[in-house]
């Protein structure tokens, strides 16, 4: 392990001079990229920190309860505020819009690697990409504008057929309710998880595939024993990354619902609110007070999606099997 | 003679169930016709007004048939093959629909009003109700508070992910996953939030673009770490190994070994990450505040952006902003569009394939 010889075989013993350099560089290069990463940490808990503290500001002067109370009026002189029908409001627009979102968005992923003739299959991936770059804002006014006129029809039947169930009839008018911003919402989150979910099963291992299709295995016998296991996981994060962006939409839900301060299952009727769409709502007329109050509801919608991430998070942990790396 | 000693042979092996009966090939498309044709009959005779009815009819009667159909002549296994195939063809076609109505409905009104005056106009002075008045506010404004949250985000993102791949172990790294996971799903208005109360209220600078980047480059961050996660994962661990088997630093290693064999899928999550941000209309809400008039200084005072001026317009609520709404989103979808195309071509272009 001499410093410089004349050895004509390089590999062994590593020239000194670059080792040297080299634990400069590493030094730096990992004191950079590791001061990176606490960097989004810093600013993670950043976030909670400053919304607990005017949050906690709001609560203290609200007059309502925080949790129960159903209006929003944090400008009046008495503060009176709550959540409760923001609460339901997100959950029930995310739940439908998860409902409808997620069968479709993996069988539009099957339908691509595994169905479409080969030829249309990357057309189709790649508008359907190109879909998921399409900003909410733009859903919002395509759901306002076309959305909502086009659904009356649909909804009339709903109610002819299943307004004996309750929570679907409907009074008639322009439904500017949760229904149809839960719809908006399935399309929205559609091409996120299906590209997620695409690429997924696009790596399942095609050996395994071929194995299954030799001993004479179904199409869709290939598909749930050696598609499906190997990308559920990625299904699973792709649905997750859907549902995030369906709990905090705002733009599209402030554009389709009529809100209102009623906690109705009647979920075809005008009606309720959603966090973002309240916030979104209410922040021109908020003063300082207002925008606490506001902030207190964001610091809920906030940990709301922090609880389903880290659910989430735990459900793959769980399924390690996928990991397209060595690594 | 020859039809006495075959027969038995093919009942034999169809007893043993290797020779199943199949359905002709154009089976599922004579199926999927007559749904339809049963569709639009009941739709027509039932008096159904919406065509969403009718398609819906039709797709249900398909599943079914074809279900029936293959159940009867080639037995079970066949017959839910059938069914996955005609639910993922219809999840097809159902998510087809919304999507090109989308489209459709933004370039044919968008179109109507997009013209170069549209495009080098701010809405200065501009009367709400009457036609006139353009977008060159938010375009710039868009552009720069894009453009601040990129330059912030992407340095803190790729190293974040290298960190993550080629350094972390141990409990931070884990911790550092765990977050990023997190705060992927940070809606975009609490980061508006978070950029409101600290730089807003608590530092008590005033609206501009610089606090809309701020909030945009909190929602980008995450976006690029996984992505660029996604690809240094995907390089092997082979070329590592064989560029630290010829004594080459890690450092080095990275720099010239694994960033430019994933450097085409890093610039296109990048892009596409820009793309995703370029249409957040909440925090610029929040942050930005809108501004009719031209302010080409994004650190000072309240600027447009393009889905900020989409909102307002819509929020005007008559035809002639209705008019300038949809154009500006066709402009917007056409930006979003173009980032997206570009990013693909720099991915072909640098795929190391081609090397």
């Amino acid at each position: 392990m001499s410093t410089t010889t004349d050895t004509p075989v390089a590999p062994p013993p590593a020239p000194s001079e670059s080792t040297s350099t080299g634990r400069v560089g590493d030094k730096v290069f990992s004191g950079l990229s590791r001061g990176a990463g606490i960097l989004l940490l810093v600013i993670m808990a950043a976030i909670a920190v400053f919304l607990t503290v005017r949050a906690i500001n709001a609560i203290s002067e609200n007059e309502g309860n925080f949790f129960t109370t159903f209006e929003w009026n944090a400008n009046a002189t008495p503060p009176s505020f709550g959540i409760a029908v923001l609460v339901f409001g997100t959950i029930v627009s995310s739940v439908i819009a998860m409902v409808i979102a997620v069968p479709v968005a993996v069988g539009i992923a099957l339908f691509i690697t595994h169905y479409a003739p080969r030829k249309l299959s990357g057309p189709i991936a790649y508008v359907i990409d190109l879909l998921a770059a399409v900003p909410s804002i733009v859903y919002g006014l395509w759901g306002a504008l076309f959305l909502v006129p086009h659904l009356t029809g649909f909804y009339s039947w709903l109610n002819d057929y299943f307004g004996w169930t309750g929570f679907l009839e409907y009074q008639g008018g322009a439904p500017r309710s949760l229904m149809t911003v839960g719809i908006l919402l399935a399309v929205m989150i559609l091409p996120i998880i299906t590209n997620v979910s695409r690429e997924v099963f696009a790596q399942a291992p095609k050996m395994q595939e071929e194995a299954a299709l030799a001993l004479g295995a179904t199409r869709w016998e290939v598909i749930r024993m050696a598609v499906i296991p190997f990308g559920r996981s990625g299904v699973i994060s792709a649905s997750m990354l859907g549902l995030g962006r369906a709990l905090g939409e705002t733009m599209a839900v402030a554009t389709v619902l009529s809100p209102s301060a009623v906690l109705s299952a009647k979920i075809l009727d005008p009606g309720g609110g959603t966090f973002a769409q309240n916030i979104a709502s209410a922040f021109k007329e908020a003063g300082s007070f207002g925008r606490d109050a506001l902030i207190a509801s964001g610091l809920v919608l906030f940990v709301i999606t922090l609880i389903v991430n880290g659910a989430a998070r735990l459900i793959i942990a769980r399924r390690k099997e996928y990991s397209g790396a060595n690594a | 003679m020859t039809a006495t000693t075959t027969l038995p042979a093919t009942e034999q092996t169809d007893a043993l169930g290797i020779h199943q009966p199949r359905l002709p090939k154009w089976a599922p498309a004579g199926i999927a016709l007559g749904a339809a044709a049963v569709g639009v009959g009941i739709g027509t005779v039932a008096g159904l007004s919406s065509r969403i009815q009718w398609g819906l009819i039709a797709a249900l009667l398909f599943v079914l048939a074809s279900y029936a159909i293959s159940a009867t002549v080639e037995g079970k296994r066949q017959a839910k093959d059938r069914f996955a195939t005609s639910m993922v063809w219809v999840a097809f076609l159902l998510a087809v629909i919304p999507l090109a109505s989308l489209i459709w409905e933004t370039v044919s009104r968008g179109i109507k009003v997009l013209d170069a005056y549209f495009l080098t106009h701010s809405m200065s002075g501009v009367v709400t109700i009457q036609p006139g008045g353009g977008v060159y506010h938010a375009i710039l404004g868009t552009l720069e508070q894009v453009g601040i949250a990129t330059l912030i985000s992407a340095p803190i993102g790729l190293l974040t992910a290298i960190y993550l791949v080629e350094y972390g172990k141990g409990k931070l790294a884990k911790a550092v996953t765990f977050f990023v996971d997190v705060m992927t799903g940070i809606p975009s208005i609490v980061a508006g939030l978070f950029i409101l109360s600290l730089w807003i209220m608590m530092l008590g600078f005033s609206y501009s673009g610089l606090a809309g980047a701020m909030a945009l480059s909190i929602l980008m961050m995450p976006v690029v770490v996984r992505s660029t996660e996604e690809m240094l994962k995907l390089v092997p661990n082979e070329l590592r190994e064989a560029s630290y088997a010829l004594g080459v630093p890690k450092w080095k290693t990275i720099m010239k070994v694994v960033l430019p064999t994933s450097i085409g899928g890093i610039t296109t999550g990048v892009m596409l990450a820009i793309a995703r941000i370029a249409g957040e209309s909440a925090p610029l809400l929040l942050l930005v505040f809108g501004n009719p008039v031209i302010n080409g200084n994004p650190f000072d005072g309240a600027q447009a952006g393009l889905p900020l001026f989409i909102y307002e317009q819509w929020a005007n609520g008559n035809e002639a902003s209705y008019d300038r709404a949809w154009a500006a989103a066709l402009v917007l979808i056409a930006f979003v569009m173009i980032l997206n195309l570009v990013a693909r071509g720099i991915a072909r272009w640098k795929a190391p394939q081609h090397r």
